[in-house]
């Protein structure tokens, strides 16, 4: 192994609060999971009309990948690395509810759209143009071994200059995202102990 | 760092054109197709056209090796895997990884008349697949739509090369049902004949399910072909259509090609994706004549099979060790006349050739393509 990689950023999104790097950056204790997006979205900023027509899990993925990517570092060449337990079956289970009853029959292309798990990764690489290599997981819980592996596989091979890795969890109003920048910069070093703290954290 | 040669070894496939790789292949020799014209009010409210695995020859297939309960997909899934798992004889250690790859899973246990406790989840399908068999590495379930399959095979690879694994099986699998029919019909994405890739006369995707299996290994014997480069990068387009330029495909190509140390000229087939949707089909042969491989002999195996979404790269990849070792390339069953706006080889009869590399290429929604280049080890 030539290299050491480092972690340069995280964030972490449950519970209607964000933290980044360790410190609390936003809450909004008592909301709703897309009122609490809606005053993310709105406390950082942002302005990207696209960000209302996702589905849940797409916006807990934009709104963790927007405050680490937004750094003022070049991050053309970051990978994403995202992984989750309940893949699309957020949405899967609303665009099921539109196609059960005969009597009921409306399937929506612009929910069905979302009824893959890595349209996540979709939305955050049109939003960053990020022409980079993209790939989708589905774990029972996240998966501190792999990550570093396939991170370290991808920055090793020169596929990507970083990787941005994600786990982005969204079922049920149940959600986590907790996500963390790799590259040869930082201080943290990419371990697979250190990735479990931060997770944990 | 010392990347090893890693090869592909033993495939398998369970298709409505049949349940053997010797089998698909004469089928495809003879210019069989697995599409049908359906009407089934259950799955569709009118009529469709869709590749289907006969439900009493799979269960009579699967009677054969077990008693047990499982899904329409685990069947097709672990019957894939059989083959290839006991032609390998590979111990099923902390070293032996298994990755399952699919789109939609057992979607259907969402309507309660098949509900399974848990297999609703993509890794409890993959827990009852590798369950059957023994694996005892946790299966890493890949779902990044159309490019699944051969995301897969690249994934494999890259984990061999990382030290995780010395072997990986991958099995690949996804079912027609009534919630990918309602929702690419409501994209008005369906045609209305059996699909035709590459023509002037296409007029969008037929569905097809399938399920395929291979090993991808550090062990040369038995190999077939070494997975030589790979890429799977975004087009940061659109997420339900791809990009006019082709750019996610042409930076994937050029990244699988500068890892296995090849200049576009090198490749002797294309394997594309072919889904016969326009968009779709233009955007693979811009990507092709920018990348200089509009020459290159070209076919899409959607003809055949239907779009098997998360199945179809690896059964296309299955396939197309199949044309390299015979030396064998396969009509793009439905092509008639060109239908792109930039010339691309399309191969309209079976013909001998000799194979060396080739490519294999998916590209799906959310603006995923993958590229992988496959080199003859014979």
């Amino acid at each position: 192994m030539a290299d050491k990689f480092y972690i340069s950023g995280y964030c972490t999104i449950s519970n209607n609060r964000i933290v980044l790097n360790g410190e609390e950056y936003f809450s909004a204790p008592d909301a709703a999971f897309t009122d609490f997006a809606k005053q993310a979205y709105k406390h950082a900023e942002t302005d990207y009309a696209k960000f209302f027509k996702m589905d849940n899990l797409s916006k807990l993925s934009f709104l963790a990948s927007d405050l680490l990517l937004n750094n003022g570092a070049d991050n053309s060449n970051t990978a994403l690395l995202f992984a989750n337990a309940s893949s699309s079956l957020d949405t899967d289970v609303k665009y099921n509810e539109s196609i059960i009853d005969a009597e009921n029959y409306f399937p929506s292309p612009a929910v069905f759209v979302y009824t893959l798990p890595n349209i996540c990764m979709g939305e955050i690489s049109i939003r960053h143009k990020l022409f980079t290599e993209n790939s989708f997981f589905v774990f029972e819980g996240f998966n501190s071994d792999f990550f570093v592996n396939y991170a370290t596989s991808l920055l090793e091979t020169a596929k990507a200059d970083k990787v941005l890795c994600g786990w982005v969890e969204y079922f049920k109003d149940d959600y986590k995202a907790f996500m963390y920048l790799v590259s040869k910069e930082g201080t943290t070093e990419h371990t697979e102990n250190n990735i479990q703290t931060l997770y944990l954290s | 760092m010392n990347r090893r040669n890693v090869y592909i070894a033993h495939t398998s496939c369970i298709t409505p054109l049949g349940f053997t790789v010797e089998s698909n292949v004469q089928a495809i020799e003879n210019g069989t197709t697995g599409i049908s014209h359906w009407e089934d009010d259950a799955l569709l409210p009118e009529p469709f056209f869709a590749a289907r695995i006969n439900d009493n020859t799979l269960d009579g297939a699967f009677a054969q090796i077990s008693t047990a309960t499982y899904s329409r997909l685990e069947k097709m899934m672990i019957l894939a895997l059989q083959s290839v798992v006991s032609a390998a004889g590979v111990a099923l250690g902390q070293k032996t990884g298994l990755i399952l790859s699919t789109t939609k899973g057992n979607i259907t246990a969402l309507n309660g008349s098949d509900r399974l406790a848990g297999g609703v989840y993509l890794q409890g399908l993959a827990k009852n697949v590798a369950g059957f068999f023994g694996f005892t590495a946790q299966p890493v379930v890949i779902s990044n739509a159309c490019v699944s399959g051969i995301m897969a095979v690249s994934v494999a690879k890259r984990l061999i090369q990382a030290g995780m694994y010395d072997n990986v099986f991958v099995v690949s699998g996804d079912e027609v049902s009534k919630f990918v029919l309602s929702g690419f019909n409501s994209f008005k994405a369906m045609s209305p004949q059996p699909c035709k890739p590459y023509s002037a006369n296409r007029e969008g995707v037929s569905l097809g399910e399938a399920a395929a299996a291979v090993l991808v290994t550090i062990n040369s014997e038995n190999a077939k072909a070494i997975v030589a480069g790979d890429g799977s990068i975004n087009d940061a387009n659109h997420i339900s259509g791809p990009s006019r330029t082709g750019e996610g495909l042409v930076r994937s190509i050029e990244s699988a090609l500068n890892e296995a140390g090849v200049e576009a000229n090198a490749i002797d087939y294309v394997s594309a994706h072919g889904t016969a949707t326009p968009f779709n089909d233009e955007m693979e042969a811009i990507a092709l004549n920018r990348l200089e491989l509009n020459n290159v002999p070209v076919n899409s195996f959607k003809g055949y099979y239907g779009h098997t979404l998360g199945a179809s790269g690896l059964l296309e990849t299955v396939i197309g060790l199949e044309t390299m070792e015979q030396g064998r390339l396969f009509a793009s069953l439905g092509y008639d006349e060109p239908g792109v706006s930039q010339p691309i080889n399309v191969i309209a009869e079976n013909k001998d050739s000799e194979i060396n590399y080739w490519l294999k290429t998916a590209s799906g929604f959310g603006g995923c393509n993958t590229a992988v280049v496959f080199k003859n080890v014979n």
